[in-house]
């Protein structure tokens, strides 16, 4: 008791105005932060993989698996900083057997659900089916049978078979980018439907989440792309990561317009919250929302892209930009779902006052923890480009030499 | 193709569906929630009688906490000054400018003087407690249904079904749910559930000096608080948010909220 008392005193010398008592423990900390981060990286990267499947954009198909393996890494840890928060964990499964249906956290098991089973592993399964029933054949040892499980018992790899198996691709594709759009908009909806809190209660906030979502995805897949070449000793295919740039370039211009409008309407409507809204983002927001996410994070990168794509720029520094541009988005995103969770509980729900979130390093909701749980989904991946390879169907769509 | 009779006629369809699902529901109940059944197991209380409400009169309260600590004993919340099922805030109103308001405690020990140069226009307690509202936004968002408006009114948490995560708090507009620090589950305010299905008063009504706090039914006649709604001028906290709140305030000015 003592401890907390500590922590409350400590923490009342930064707490300004006045805040309901029950108030004082923010409840939503760094995993929650986590969560919509990892979920929009999902959603983002599936959309750019189907651009190219549906779309047929086949400038980007050396990073087509990429992105879908991508996203099936993400998808797989997204569920653990949730799991990792929750006040009884082992309890969660309740939320399967009898879920509350007006709830829309309820219906997040069956989202991921769907979205895993249905659309993502499909999807990569029939796309990866010719590979694996070739690699049943030709691997030796254990992985020749982890291969021939893999392929499910169907080794049919005729022509017919593989039309049937792109056909088949295509249609879960077309189902998939509907999903994906509820995988992460439903995300948004978490937040955007909670009338208590005036920062989320906003009809926008599933649209925010989910163009914020492509604009971290497409710059996620751009980094992976650009380091996972790099340490095969292959040359990047400048057309495909043009064609990243360009789309991260339209999608962070819609994403940056809607969160200004939403902005915008706020502050021209001007409720009763506005007033301490403000002073939250003047002064405990100010850092992680003015700096981090809309100077370092979007029009920094936003001109850098445009000027990296359309001005005249050697490739090499091109590259160098279009980098710097993802890894700054991807500073920017984290931010913006910082500033919406944590914003969101900075502010007394009685107006008149806002508090503090102290973050800790060690514990299950502390700064390692989230640390481990972003590092995870690229072990994961490491893993899944090791049984799934994403690379030989590239290099021979783009038949690059080696450097 | 006309002769040709269906493989189940109609009639056994419909009979077979009129006795199986009726049965299959019985089995499938007896695997739900526990709540109903232990909450309403006493024989001579029916909760569909019974609405239960209160009603706060500003006028009266005198800031000196005691419903407070009667609650947090009476419940066992936790002692530390951040958990609470009822508080009470101070409200000092100058003669221009917004309103300072504080609850140091939750103002369970009362409250420090102020300054005596201070300048004053108007000064008044506003106790808090969880509004019961008829149309919670807490229930609504819980993943488990584990938090639910019981047949009497009263927004409950059942604490063994309970996955904490605080979901119910952030929707709750009136920062009256905590998630209890030992249990990790929500907790709330319970109007004294335990006393009131044996006809008692809830502890911080049954502690209050000046009669500050009325409990009552909704629906009944005889009821302290529906004389209370009759002869006051009363409002609801938030009510732009449409919770419809079971807490009534008498003399809540604007400030409050």
């Amino acid at each position: 008791m003592e401890l907390i008392l500590g922590n409350i005193v400590n923490d009342l010398s930064k707490i300004t105005g006045y805040i309901y008592p029950n108030e004082f423990e923010l409840h939503w900390g760094i995993l929650v932060v986590v969560y919509p981060y990892l979920t929009g990286l999902v959603a983002g990267a599936f959309i750019l993989a189907s651009l190219e499947r549906v779309f047929d954009v086949s400038s980007l198909q050396p990073v087509y698996r990429l992105s879908l393996l991508t996203a099936l890494a993400f998808l797989l840890v997204a569920p653990l900083p949730l799991l990792a928060h929750l006040g009884h964990p082992l309890r969660s499964y309740q939320m399967f057997l009898t879920p509350h249906t007006k709830s829309a956290m309820a219906m997040f098991g069956f989202v991921y659900a769907w979205y895993l089973m249905v659309v993502l592993l499909l999807e990569i399964w029939f796309d990866y089916r010719k590979s694996i029933v070739v690699w049943s054949n030709e691997k030796r040892g254990v992985t020749r049978y982890f291969y021939k499980f893999l392929t499910l018992g169907t080794t049919d790899i005729s022509d017919r078979a593989l039309r049937f198996d792109d056909k088949i691709g295509r249609i879960i594709t077309i189902i998939g980018i509907p999903s994906a759009f509820l995988l992460h908009g439903y995300v948004g909806f978490i937040f955007g439907s909670v009338k208590a809190n005036p920062w989320w209660s906003s009809v926008l906030m599933p649209i925010v989440f989910l163009f914020s979502a492509i604009v971290s995805g497409i710059a996620l897949v751009i980094m992976i792309y650009m380091v996972t070449t790099m340490f095969r000793w292959k040359r990047l295919s400048m057309p495909c990561l043009n064609k990243l740039a360009e789309l991260l370039f339209y999608a962070i211009i819609v994403d940056f317009s809607l969160e200004l409008l939403d902005f915008v309407q706020r502050l021209y409507e001007a409720e009763e919250s506005i007033t301490i809204l403000s002073q939250m983002i003047s002064s405990r927001l100010f850092i992680s929302l003015i700096i981090s996410q809309i100077i370092l994070g979007t029009l920094v990168p936003t001109i850098s892209l445009a000027w990296a794509r359309f001005g005249r720029v050697p490739d090499e520094m091109r590259r160098l930009m279009y980098f710097i541009a993802a890894l700054l988005i991807q500073v920017g995103i984290f931010s913006t779902r910082w500033n919406v969770v944590i914003g969101g509980q900075l502010f007394s729900k009685s107006l008149r006052g806002l508090t503090v979130y102290k973050l800790e390093l060690f514990g299950l909701e502390g700064a390692l923890t989230a640390g481990l749980l972003l590092i995870l989904p690229f072990l994961v991946l490491f893993v899944l480009t090791r049984v799934l390879p994403p690379w030989s169907a590239v290099e021979s769509h783009v038949s690059e030499s080696p450097v | 193709m006309n002769d040709k009779k269906p493989t189940t006629p109609r009639r056994d369809f419909l009979k077979t569906c009129a006795t199986k699902i009726p049965q299959w529901l019985l089995v499938f109940s007896a695997f739900g929630p526990e709540q109903a059944r232990a909450v309403d197991g006493e024989s001579d209380y029916n909760p569909v009688e019974h609405n239960y409400a209160m009603g706060v009169d500003i006028h009266k309260c005198i800031g000196c906490g005691r419903c407070v600590d009667a609650c947090k004993k009476e419940n066992k919340v936790p002692e530390e000054p951040v958990y609470f099922r009822t508080w009470v805030e101070r409200y000092v109103v100058p003669p221009e400018g917004e309103a300072h308001v504080d609850s140091p405690n939750g103002g369970r020990d009362g409250f420090p003087e102020l300054p005596a140069d201070r300048e004053i226009f108007r000064t008044f307690f506003v106790p808090k407690l969880c509004n019961q509202c008829a149309n919670p936004p807490c229930v609504q968002v819980c993943p488990v249904g584990a938090t639910f408006v019981s047949r009497d009114g009263v927004v409950l948490v059942d604490d063994t079904y309970c996955v904490g995560c605080r979901y119910c708090i952030q929707a709750c507009p009136y920062g009256a749910r905590y998630l209890h620090p030992t249990k990790k589950v929500a907790d709330k305010c319970t109007f004294c559930y335990h006393r009131i299905r044996r006809g008692l008063l809830p502890a911080c009504v049954e502690a209050c000096p000046t009669q500050a706090r009325i409990f009552g039914e909704v629906g009944q006649q005889s009821s302290p608080l529906r004389r209370f709604l009759r002869f006051n001028d009363i409002n609801v906290l938030k009510p732009a948010l449409n919770t419809e709140p079971k807490v009534y305030y008498a003399g809540a000015s604007r400030e409050v909220r």
